[in-house]
């Protein structure tokens, strides 16, 4: 039986800056993941990934990202992911710095 | 200190100014990030969790005040006020951007400094025993070698694609600092029954997934081969060694693979060709470089302001006592910066602190400051009469930590807080075993006990050779931490024993505590220290203490 496909989402870093960014709906790249677009079919997601790492001249190492959806958006599921969405935890570094 | 010659200075001008233009054609397009990629680590830049990370090269550790300065004003206007000083005794920079790295770069070699060689499958940044020039206990400068090994693998053209890294370690004492043993190559230098110096060539040792202890591959190299066989050590293995996969491309297994008596053998081969290439030009050199490493004019000077400050300060005792080594000179003494505050990032540094560090080397300390392995700052020459001005200087600006080699002193590579190929957090693991040792006031009573910790196999964070090794996993999905006891990075080297299965985040630190309560009452004596405790009792009751009965009734049934 095949592995039953789970929520992802688009994410790379920004090629200039060096963040974490995610594919929107409108193929924006946003700092926030709650702006991410959710993939649910996995031929959707293919094609979404294959045409985000395409885009090399704004972002770097393009690749899906499993998330659980919620009422306000998609939550990341992985401790990397977590981390990812707000940065280190020795400092306020990072998105947590920039998004407060 | 070794000063750039016309030909250094040209070379990374031009080095700098093909990366300027290389990051100006990935910007532009005419350069994919699979192109770009391998360009960006060979200048030190890479592209980690959240942001790019630039690594800078600190040759054998040595940095004078200038260039401490100038890393302070590089952190100040390009990242976020600090850095991150690393167990190669390199400084990291967590957040520059892209487009910045160029002119960071250009600011470095101002104060002749680079990140060439810092990443990428090449011959790194080459280390040394952090005490050298300085130690009571050395036999010969290590820094003259390291700083002819630097040239000659700098930009070497048959090793700018080796099957991977390559680590070369030196050290000039018999007691070893510099980890020599855990490297692809490491020196000891020596002096052979006539009296002749030279060296012993360990070989094939390393950490990350399959740690192993080098072997001697030659018990003794007369100085002016050791280009030549360097060279016929490295070039072997860039046939060898294997590029099918990347976990057995390390000399290491090359070495294990084929076995030491095959690989010596074609090292002797490959030597004797070579051999006559060297014609002498390199221990001209090397002479050079060695009057540039000439000690400084030590002064002869009462102590009596020390030994007053010693006498009356109890604080300022404690800290002599744990920071402070013998040194060479009459009257002097090398005195180590804690990088360690209780509850801090370990190796990290505000560009406020570089610049106190860099004012007292210069003002007391004949302009020169080391790197450690341990994640330390070295004050290598200060005259005893000046250590209390010293101390009280550091003590306004959290720099006086009295925990060198103590359980705080803790190794941490950047782990998942930084790193994009951690399993794990390792950071904030540290803080909290420092802040917990901190609260217990335990520390003076353990006394010498090194922990070191890895976020991911590949060791940065020196675990294995840790009396306290911890390395971070990402066991399905939850940050896992395994232990390894027994290790140990000195001239003794041992890969430490791991102690079973792993613990969660939240359960590592009282696992640490339950191993040092049992340390405390098994050690014969105070003196007694970790690691000779668990030689002699072994791994029985430490096991116990972590993990319960349970598993010595489940063998005896």
């Amino acid at each position: 039986m095949p592995a039953i496909f789970t929520p992802k989402v688009v994410t790379a870093n920004d090629l200039l800056h060096g963040d974490v960014v995610y594919l929107t709906a409108d193929d924006q790249w946003s700092r926030r993941l709650t702006d991410a677009e959710v993939l649910t079919d996995e031929a959707d997601a293919q094609v979404r990934l294959i045409d985000a790492s395409a885009r090399t001249s704004e972002v770097v190492g393009v690749y899906l990202a499993d998330v659980a959806v919620s009422e306000t958006g998609p939550k990341a599921t992985h401790f990397r992911e977590k981390f990812r969405t707000k940065g280190p935890s020795n400092y306020a570094h990072g998105k947590q710095e920039e998004l407060r | 200190m070794y000063r750039y010659s016309d030909f250094d200075a040209a070379f990374v001008a031009e080095r700098n100014r093909q990366f300027r233009a290389q990051v100006e054609r990935r910007i532009d397009g005419s350069l994919t990030e699979d192109e770009f990629k391998p360009l960006r680590l060979m200048n030190g830049l890479y592209l980690q969790l959240h942001a790019y990370m630039l690594r800078v090269a600190v040759p054998y550790g040595t940095l004078n005040s200038a260039q401490m300065r100038q890393l302070a004003m590089i952190a100040d206007r390009w990242d976020k006020g600090y850095g991150h000083f690393t167990t190669r005794q390199n400084i990291q920079f967590n957040w520059p951007k892209l487009r910045d790295v160029p002119d960071m770069l250009d600011a470095l070699a101002e104060v002749q400094m680079h990140a060439i060689q810092t990443s990428g499958n090449t011959i790194r940044n080459v280390t040394a025993d952090h005490f050298a020039g300085a130690a009571a206990d050395e036999t010969a400068d290590p820094r003259p070698v390291a700083e002819l090994i630097r040239q000659w693998s700098t930009d070497h053209p048959e090793f700018q694609f080796l099957p991977r890294k390559f680590k070369i370690a030196v050290t000039g004492s018999p007691n070893d600092r510099a980890v020599t043993r855990a490297h692809d190559i490491g020196l000891r230098m020596v002096r052979n029954d006539a009296g002749t110096p030279g060296f012993e060539v360990i070989v094939g040792g390393g950490l990350g997934r399959t740690p192993m202890v080098g072997k001697v591959i030659r018990d003794f190299l007369p100085e002016a081969d050791l280009l030549p066989y360097l060279e016929a050590v490295v070039s072997v293995w860039n046939l060898l060694g294997r590029r099918d996969n990347k976990y057995k491309s390390r000399i290491k297994i090359t070495v294990h693979e084929h076995g030491l008596d095959d690989i010596r053998h074609r090292v002797e081969e490959r030597f004797a060709l070579l051999r006559p290439a060297f014609t002498g030009i390199d221990q001209r050199l090397y002479a050079q470089i060695k009057a540039d490493f000439a000690p400084p004019a030590f002064t002869r000077r009462d102590t009596a302001p020390f030994d007053l400050a010693y006498a009356n300060d109890p604080v300022f005792r404690a800290w002599v006592d744990s920071n402070v080594t013998a040194h060479r000179a009459d009257g002097h003494a090398i005195a180590q910066i804690s990088l360690k505050a209780h509850g801090a990032t370990p190796g990290d540094a505000t560009s406020d602190q570089m610049r106190v560090m860099a004012d007292l080397a210069e003002q007391y300390g004949h302009d020169e400051l080391r790197v450690s392995h341990e994640q330390n700052i070295v004050l290598p020459h200060v005259h005893k009469a000046d250590l209390p001005v010293v101390h009280a200087t550091l003590k306004q600006h959290g720099l006086a930590t009295a925990n060198i080699g103590k359980i705080s002193d803790i190794i941490a590579c950047p782990g998942m807080d930084y790193c994009a190929l951690a399993t794990a957090r390792s950071i904030p693991i540290a803080q909290e075993i420092a802040t917990r040792f901190d609260e217990l006031k335990l520390e003076n009573e353990i006394g010498d006990l090194k922990i070191k910790i890895s976020g991911c196999i590949n060791a940065c964070g020196h675990h294995h050779v840790g009396h306290i090794g911890i390395l971070g996993l990402d066991r399905a999905g939850v940050e896992n931490y395994q232990i390894t006891l027994g290790g140990d990075h000195t001239e003794t080297a041992a890969v430490g024993q791991r102690t079973g299965p792993g613990f969660a985040y939240d359960e590592i630190v009282p696992a640490i505590e339950r191993i040092v309560d049992t340390y405390l009452s098994e050690r014969d004596s105070a003196e007694e220290t970790f690691l000779e405790t668990f030689r002699r009792v072994g791994m029985a009751p430490f096991k116990t203490a972590l993990y319960g009965e349970t598993e010595k009734r489940a063998k005896a049934a």
